[in-house]
């Protein structure tokens, strides 16, 4: 009896921190996969279901899954509008030191600018910048905030 | 700015023998040397000239000689209120076993003198210990040019004491900046070394980052985002004219320059690959250093011309590298636990200085050229870009701070450190600061 109290208070341990782990895990879940940011709060749209923005892991400019599949929605808006021009910002965190963010900065623009090119958009109507770390849109120093500056953003030009 | 001229009129005397006082900057100096700077002596009283009240000149001119010896470290200027003798009078002959009551064991006398519409300051430095004369020097300048005389006179002082180069008569070119975080306003701006002197060289209405000098403090090369392309600048301080001399079809960045003066070094961006590259300021040739799948930035030359180090990411991520000029002979420097940037060579050539990123700390830190004997000089959340005073004792960088976890309270400012990792001081700005470049020194 007593030993059969124990074991269950040790279950019931054992399922409270499962539950507090799930919940943890779900939570960051909606947000970041690995560092790079999932969620939507800081995005707009070129049109209606076309993401302007895809993200990046620290340190990395190769494109995830879900950036691919942005850009993929940018290729075909781009087909659609055929006089419309492109900038594309690429920016970093500010956990790097400057001159190194902005070359990174430049390298996730052009990771950006290629996979549009490779689904047919001319490069004549794409040029890229890099901001480097210059402009957050996320000012905050919480790990969130720097998932959702470590981004490239394309911009219509006319 | 307007050229100056200060001449030395004459060597009142120099004694050849060696002093015994001596201050050691080799290592962090717990025990500063107490130095007494006695207000000059001022011979014509109550007199305007140029604006300025020369009465005053005195007292300001050594305190500007006592905050510069404060802000070393190595030294502790004794408060004026104990001082036993009038200026005139310890500036003929002070009575050594007087001073030496108040535990002073240098004294800087000195005296200004107007004639013929200039400044003419003498002063004399005196071991208190071996009671003898070290050094007496005067300076005649346009009166307006007192602050560079009272720097000048630091210098000299220094020098004399410490056997080493002096790093007072300098000015620290950086970006000054405003406004909240995403919307950062940013604009060159020069001062002297002590934080006197402010000037702005652009309005800011385009972003602009990294200003460093050339050899002669004539000339700034900086990156402009001048009509929303990132090049790389030429200013002229003197004539305030700018061209953009990384006209490249592509970002140019991180630029410095050779220690002739006669290139810029920097990165460029083609197709999204950052290489570096230099370009010959007469001729405009331009020459291609490194060519790697990698990021390859911040160059920065060793003294003699004959190396370069930098930073780039061809092991997967930033490391230090050492090259030749050429661009041959790649050498990865930097082995330890977390990643490295930008590296810049001492002017002495023997130390490579480099911030780090460990475990989410920032820190700047020193190495030798081979990146042995790192020493990490201070630690912080957010902080790089260190720069050397011209005599490589110390290091100006700027720092980052927040007050709350939402990016409150943001704040930058230049901060400065010993290469012994003491003295670590925070440098007083009239707007938030970063970038600092520190000049070499004007009178020489």
């Amino acid at each position: 009896m007593k030993f059969n109290t124990s074991l269950k208070n040790l279950l019931l341990i054992i399922f409270a921190v499962f539950a507090l782990s799930a919940c943890s895990t779900a939570k960051k879940g909606d947000q970041t996969s690995g560092d790079v940011y999932t969620g939507t709060e800081t995005v707009e749209y070129l049109a209606k279901g076309v993401p302007d923005r895809v993200f990046f892991a620290t340190n990395k400019s190769s494109l995830t899954t879900a950036a691919r599949e942005t850009l993929r929605k940018q290729a075909t808006f781009l087909r659609k509008n055929k006089n419309l021009n492109i900038t594309i910002e690429g920016h970093a965190d500010e956990r790097g030191t400057r001159e190194y963010n902005l070359a990174l900065g430049e390298r996730r623009a052009n990771a950006a600018r290629d996979y549009l090119m490779t689904y047919g958009i001319s490069g004549k109507r794409i040029s890229v910048i890099s901001y480097g770390k210059e402009r957050p849109v996320n000012t905050a120093s919480t790990p969130l905030a720097w998932s959702q500056n470590r981004r490239s953003v394309t911009v219509k030009v006319n | 700015m307007k050229k100056i001229i200060i001449l030395i009129i004459f060597f009142l005397s120099f004694s050849k023998l060696n002093a015994l006082i001596e201050v050691d900057i080799t290592r962090g100096n717990l025990d500063p040397l107490p130095i007494a700077i006695s207000p000059l002596h001022v011979d014509i009283k109550s007199e305007l000239i140029d604006g300025l009240k020369v009465k005053d000149l005195g007292g300001d001119i050594s305190k500007i000689i006592e905050k510069n010896f404060k802000s070393t470290g190595l030294f502790n200027p004794l408060k004026k209120d104990a001082f036993v003798q009038k200026p005139d009078i310890a500036h003929l002959k002070p009575r050594f076993e007087d001073w030496r009551l108040i535990k002073a064991q240098a004294l800087v006398t000195g005296k200004i003198i107007i004639s013929d519409g200039k400044l003419k300051v003498e002063f004399r430095l005196w071991d208190l210990t071996a009671s003898k004369e070290m050094l007496a020097l005067a300076f005649t300048t346009t009166p307006t040019n007192w602050r560079r005389v009272a720097h000048i006179i630091s210098d000299k002082i220094y020098e004399r004491l410490t056997g080493e180069d002096g790093y007072f008569d300098t000015r620290v070119i950086y970006v000054a900046e405003s406004g909240p975080k995403n919307q950062r306003v940013k604009k060159l701006a020069i001062m002297d070394q002590d934080g006197a002197n402010t000037k702005y060289l652009t309005l800011g209405n385009e972003l602009v980052l990294t200003p460093r000098f050339n050899p002669s403090n004539q000339l700034v090369t900086y990156l402009s985002y001048f009509r929303n392309l990132p090049r790389v600048y030429l200013l002229d301080i003197e004539t305030g004219t700018q061209e953009v001399v990384g006209n490249f079809p592509g970002m140019t960045f991180a630029p410095r320059f050779s220690p002739d003066g006669k290139k810029i070094i920097m990165s460029f961006a083609k197709d999204g690959n950052s290489d570096i590259y230099t370009m010959d300021l007469d001729t405009r040739v331009v020459e291609r250093i490194t060519e790697h799948s990698s990021i390859d930035t911040s160059p920065s030359y060793s003294p003699d011309g004959n190396y370069i180090c930098f930073n780039s990411d061809r092991s997967g991520l930033q490391q230090i590298y050492v090259m030749k000029s050429d661009g041959s002979n790649v050498k990865r420097i930097t082995f330890g636990d977390g990643i490295y940037g930008t590296p810049v060579w001492s002017p002495r050539g023997d130390l490579i200085a480099f911030t780090k990123v460990r475990k989410g700390r920032f820190y700047i830190g020193v190495m030798r050229s081979d990146g042995s004997g790192e020493r990490l000089l201070t630690e912080n959340f957010y902080q790089e870009a260190p720069s050397w005073s011209p005599n490589g004792r110390v290091l100006v960088f700027y720092r980052e701070t927040k007050s709350g976890p939402k990016g409150e309270g943001f704040s930058a400012k230049l901060w400065s450190i010993d290469i012994t990792g003491y003295n670590e001081r925070k440098i007083s700005t009239e707007t938030d600061a970063s970038d600092p470049s520190w000049s070499s020194l004007l009178s020489k």
